[in-house]
């Protein structure tokens, strides 16, 4: 199952797009006036993460790094959930 | 591997990429963090899922590629509710909307806060 030069250059076009998207979310991270505008940037790397650990799957045909997307997917949310719940309530478990 | 599911693929992954751009732009360029918010959790959300649903038509229906279904269930489940405690956050912590825009029922009086009484 040799991936074809077409989709070779998809997955490169894509990787190239995810990483300089991710970089971008960086600058609303470090510089976003309220602690949620960083939340939410932080939010937005971790889905793009997400996005470029499926797209190196595809790219090498190993369907190992689907099962890391899945990992980083569920890590952003229980992160994004408990400092919701930190910057709200001052805890996280009561 | 046939032609038909690597057109299929590479469409997928094209959709996706520019999603995921227009989630960045809107993330940076809009005025306040709910508009921000608004862009972010829809558009990265597609983005996301449009590629690993290219990796569901890639790796077949078995094995990785139903890992990769899975992940796209989980991100349209999980998105919504992390933005939604985001916003909440926001509000309690008192960040206001951008351009003069206010919550509706008047100055000062919050929107469905369960804290109170």
């Amino acid at each position: 199952m040799a991936s074809s030069a077409l989709l070779d250059a998809a997955v490169t076009g894509g990787l190239v797009v995810a990483a300089l998207v991710t970089l971008l979310a960086g600058y609303r991270v470090v510089v976003g006036p309220t602690t949620p505008d960083r939340v939410v940037g932080l939010d937005t790397i971790g889905t793009n993460v997400v996005a470029v650990a499926a797209l190196y799957a595809l790219g090498t045909d190993r369907g190992l790094f689907i099962d890391v997307a899945l990992v980083l997917c569920i890590i952003g949310f229980i992160s994004t959930i408990a400092v919701a719940r930190y910057v709200t309530e001052g805890d996280i478990i009561e | 591997m046939t032609a038909l599911a690597t057109y299929v693929t590479v469409a997928l992954v094209a959709i996706g990429a520019f999603f995921l751009f227009i989630g960045t732009v809107g993330l940076l360029r809009l005025p306040d963090v709910y508009n921000r918010m608004h862009a972010t959790s829809k558009a990265t959300t597609i983005g996301a899922s449009s590629i690993l649903l290219a990796a569901t038509v890639h790796f077949g229906p078995s094995g990785a590629g139903l890992v990769a279904f899975a992940g796209i269930v989980f991100l349209f489940v999980t998105a919504p509710t992390g933005a939604h405690m985001i916003s909440r956050s926001a509000q309690r912590m008192g960040v206001d909307f951008a351009l003069g825009a206010h919550w509706p029922g008047g100055e000062g009086e919050g929107v469905d806060d369960p804290t109170e009484d």
